[in-house]
């Protein structure tokens, strides 16, 4: 785009190699530098995260030579929080003959992102998808197959062909198993170190490279110290600021947050994705969403009453979902966007119901829910063949709200209605992370981010079964490759002592802040402060933001962080045994900062894209409006010596040459 | 939904070598579409604004898949429902005015490590010592190149289910994990990909299960009664088949 250079001058490399998009990756691994061998065995990584992106890195990075310590804060790698990714995982095997290709994926990819991801990295991501099906065949992983033994495919959200590869609806517990299962025969044979209940607090510098972590054994309750060449980061998302997401609770910004305090540019915070299925929220005891897998609208109809009274009365209790028929339902997806229908982006239907929500239409007692529905499934296939297909998440839906979706509720003139399921967005995924250059380095030395803790790939809004293929290729495809260009010039580089007065420092730092923490003796729980910044967030920095919104917002943080900082409570000791709630707090102080940067990055981006809705910038029908000419580039905050202190913005512009840049279209 | 009081009856210890004892917990004020551990979550809320030490305990995705969470909920583990995890568990389950025990894991190869949390590390183990396809990244074939049929891929599906959470030992009196290494050993026993290894696997992995300390099976089944994700018991008469293959041809 000629409007480009209109922007401020890059002062930022991003690396990205020369050439025309499909040869970038190939011709970078032509050239790039490799380290042997020998050499590889005298090398060590940090890999923090045990995700499919810290799996499947650590996993590698060993199979190729190289000594890896790797961290998971709960009692087993296999735990990490990819295990409950449930749809599926893109690729562009074209196996249903209905015109998929890498350059399709990578359109689609570019497109559902609304045009503000880097083209060379989502170009490489779908080109590498491919061989991360044919891996994790070979670990075993037990995909669904056809009756003559070829792998099945489903569809899924902001795409017109059938490219999804899925395990029952727990597509990421097999993918996460799998590389877990390489991860074991790596520590079987001594390559891989493996710390469970460990949690990093933060990154250690020597000179201007990162050499090491601290991080805290949640058993004995002592930090310990651990030098290497090369630090990878893949610790996930930071959903959890919300306080209610469908993140596991363990899940937290603090690794990405520690490197953003040394220097790593933190990248487009305000990409947040809002799923549009999931469980409505039903009281203040709630401790977390579950997410209804996206694949449920492969056959299920998204739908509001077309009368208010059949909503208010819904809302009142006195009619149900399977007493409106068939005419008197509006299936506003199906209505707005015939093209795509049920599967548009997540964005897009997330925002969706919140329309028909905010205008009356909800229909749950709160308001805040719309309708899931198989009536028309079961009708079509039987409930044999629905059940086939989604029975576990009906069953875990049956579970959480005592309603069978698979049971015939009315029978109206002929016509079987089942109980629908309500739905309604929740935060699942955040697009934003640490700032990554091509090599999935990060601004700092020798710190690299991977997973969704980096923020390369899914733009300002990711597709369905997108996530398990970016943190595959990260890890599996891309990482193994663009680290050991960094790696080649350390070779020479003696192992570093734990012993080093940066370490020493970095060390005592961590334990002094914990005694603060300790020291406060306030009145308040973490989890009660934590709830504060969530209803903060989501009221303010949520799925529709305004100017005045996020003005209030960070206001209010920052009376939140004095309350954190003057009435805290933590009970039981510092240093000496797990103190669960010492451990929150920490997380919590950090989720603090980090819904700043949300909201700093919001109000900065005066413009509607992806997963980030500014009232203020919608089209006459409601849908986003972007500013190409003010806003196509990167935003990359950069910390300012102080949390207190706002960071400062830095800007990456986009160059795309392969793509047209337009309005994004699900209408037609 | 209802209001609902419940009584809880927890087991307390401080670490893995402190004398536990029950601690009785009486009125926690929770509602029936509440789940069970946010109903814990509810009792550590008071514990810590009364300035005591909440309950630990091991939870993390609270959607049934990543294994985490355990307890022993009145004499079952994770508790009265079936095919569900702790964390699935809701207080429509119980009954108003109910004192509900709540006890760890009960076995040698799983140690307390606080109250309610123990040590699971035993299961890493025996993974490593062979629950793989030695194969590594790169140079893969395509994945169509080798058909595997639907019957033979959902049967390994099933068994692959599992989520190690450590149920199966803890139901069975003598403390086994064959339901778990069997779960693991067809997985692999079923699918083309696993079969190169399958004797060196299976040999393996058992060799490690006794080494650790877990029990014999003696099938009375309770492993799959209690088993959150319904493995079957036909896994352990697979691994039984596939270990006894392996021995004869040693």
């Amino acid at each position: 785009m000629e409007e480009n250079t209109k922007l401020a001058q890059p002062v930022i490399d991003s690396k990205i190699p020369e050439g025309p998009v499909a040869e970038k990756w190939t011709n970078y691994k032509a050239h790039q530098k490799l380290v042997n061998p020998a050499n590889k065995r005298k090398l060590d990584i940090i890999v923090v995260g045990t995700g499919l992106a810290g799996a499947s890195a650590a996993s590698t990075l060993a199979e190729m030579g190289f000594n890896v310590l790797n961290f998971c804060i709960q009692d087993s790698p296999r735990r990490a929080h990819s295990i409950a990714a449930q749809g599926g995982i893109n690729a562009a095997k074209n196996y249903q003959n209905d015109g998929d290709s890498i350059y399709r994926l990578f359109y689609d990819t570019v497109k559902g992102g609304d045009y503000r991801a880097r083209e060379a990295n989502v170009y490489r991501l779908a080109e590498v998808s491919n061989n991360i099906i044919d891996q994790c065949v070979e670990q075993g992983v037990p995909f669904a197959r056809e009756y003559g033994g070829t792998l099945a495919n489903r569809s899924f959200g902001g795409a017109q062909v059938s490219r999804t590869f899925y395990a029952k609806g727990q597509t990421g517990q097999q993918l996460l198993l799998g590389a877990y299962s390489s991860l074991n025969r790596q520590i079987q044979m001594g390559k891989v170190k493996s710390f469970n209940r460990y949690e990093m607090h933060d990154v250690v510098m020597i000179g201007d490279r990162a050499r090491g972590i601290i991080a805290k054994n949640l058993v004995t309750g002592k930090f310990e110290r651990f030098a290497a060449h090369a630090v990878v980061i893949a610790t996930g998302g930071y959903g959890n600021a919300y306080f209610l997401s469908t993140n596991a609770m363990a899940c937290n910004c603090s690794a990405a947050i520690a490197c953003y305090r040394k220097g790593a540019y933190f990248a487009n915070p305000a990409y947040v994705q809002i799923h549009p299925t999931c469980i409505p929220r039903h009281g203040d005891k709630q401790s977390k969403l579950t997410l209804m897998s996206e694949s449920l609208r492969n056959d299920g109809r998204i739908w509001v009453p077309k009368n208010l009274e059949d909503a208010k009365a819904i809302q009142a209790g006195t009619k149900k979902g399977s007493d409106i028929p068939e005419e008197e339902r509006d299936y506003y997806l199906e209505r707005r966007y015939p093209a795509f229908g049920n599967l548009v982006p997540r964005d897009v239907a997330s925002r969706a119901a919140k329309e028909r929500c905010d205008k009356g239409y909800g229909v749950n007692n709160t308001g805040q829910a719309v309708f899931l529905d198989f009536s028309e499934a079961i009708n079509r296939l039987g409930i044999d063949v629905v059940r086939q297909r989604y029975g576990n998440l009906f069953d875990m839906y049956e579970e959480i709200t005592d309603v069978n979706p698979g049971e015939l509720a009315n029978t109206i003139d002929g016509v079987n209605y089942y109980n629908p399921m309500m739905i309604y967005p929740a935060i699942h995924y955040t697009m934003g992370g640490i700032w990554v250059d091509y090599e999935l380095q990060t601004s700092v030395k020798g710190l690299f981010a991977i997973g969704e803790c980096n923020f390369s790939d899914h733009g300002a809004n990711r597709l369905g079964a997108s996530a398990l293929m970016q943190g595959l290729a990260d890890g599996y495809f891309v990482l193994p490759y663009t680290i050991q260009n960094y790696l080649s010039d350390q070779i020479q580089v003696p192992r570093f002592s734990t012993d080093a007065p940066e370490f020493v420092a970095a060390e005592k730092a961590c334990i002094a802040e914990e005694e603060r923490l300790m020291a406060i003796g306030g009145k308040r729980s973490v989890d009660s402060i934590h709830k504060e910044l969530g209803n903060i967030l989501w009221e303010h920095v949520g799925m529709g933001r305004t100017k005045e919104g996020l003005e209030t917002a960070l206001t209010k943080l920052k009376e939140l962080r004095k309350e954190f900082n003057s009435n805290l409570y933590i009970p039981g000791t510092v240093g000496e045994g797990m103190n669960i709630e010492l451990d929150k707090a920490f997380r919590l102080q950090d989720f603090i900062t980090m819904g700043e940067l949300i909201a700093y990055d919001a109000l900065n981006r005066n413009e509607s894209c992806g997963g980030h809705f500014r009232e203020e910038f919608q089209t006459e029908e409601g849908e986003a409006k972007r500013d190409d000419e003010n806003f196509f580039y990167v935003s990359c905050w950069d910390y300012q010596g102080s949390d207190d202190n706002a960071p400062k913005l830095i800007k990456e512009p986009l160059h795309y040459e392969a793509i047209k840049v337009q309005t994004r279209n699900y209408k037609s | 939904m209802a209001n609902m009081k419940v009584n809880l009856k927890i087991w307390r210890q401080a670490d893995p070598k402190a004398q536990g004892g029950f601690v009785t917990y009486e009125n926690v004020e929770t509602d029936s579409d509440t789940s069970f551990l946010e109903t814990l979550d509810i009792l550590n809320e008071t514990l810590v604004e009364q300035g005591e030490e909440p309950v630990v305990f091991d939870h993390d995705c609270r959607e049934g898949i990543c294994g985490m969470c355990s307890l022993y909920i009145n004499g079952h583990p994770h508790g009265p429902a079936t095919g569900a995890t702790t964390c699935q568990l809701y207080m429509r389950r119980f009954q108003d005015g109910e004192t509900i025990t709540v006890e760890p894991w009960r076995s040698a190869a799983f140690p307390v490590i606080k109250d309610l949390m123990v040590d699971r590390n035993a299961f890493d183990k025996i993974q490593q010592a062979g629950g793989y396809v030695s194969f590594n990244c790169g140079g893969a074939q395509d994945a169509n190149a080798l058909p595997i049929s639907k019957e033979v891929a959902d049967e390994a599906m099933d068994s692959a289910t599992c989520v190690g959470c450590g149920a199966c030992v803890a139901a069975c009196k003598n403390g086994s994990a064959m339901l778990f290494v069997s779960a693991k050993v067809s997985q692999f026993a079923l699918l083309p990909q696993g079969k190169t290894e399958a004797k060196r696997r299976v040999k393996a992995m058992v060799a490690k299960m006794d080494e650790l300390g877990f029990g014999n099976c003696t099938n009375t089944g309770a492993c799959a009664a209690e088993c959150p994700k319904n493995i079957k018991l036909s896994n352990i008469s697979r691994l039984n088949r596939e270990f006894l293959c392996a021995k004869v041809s040693d």
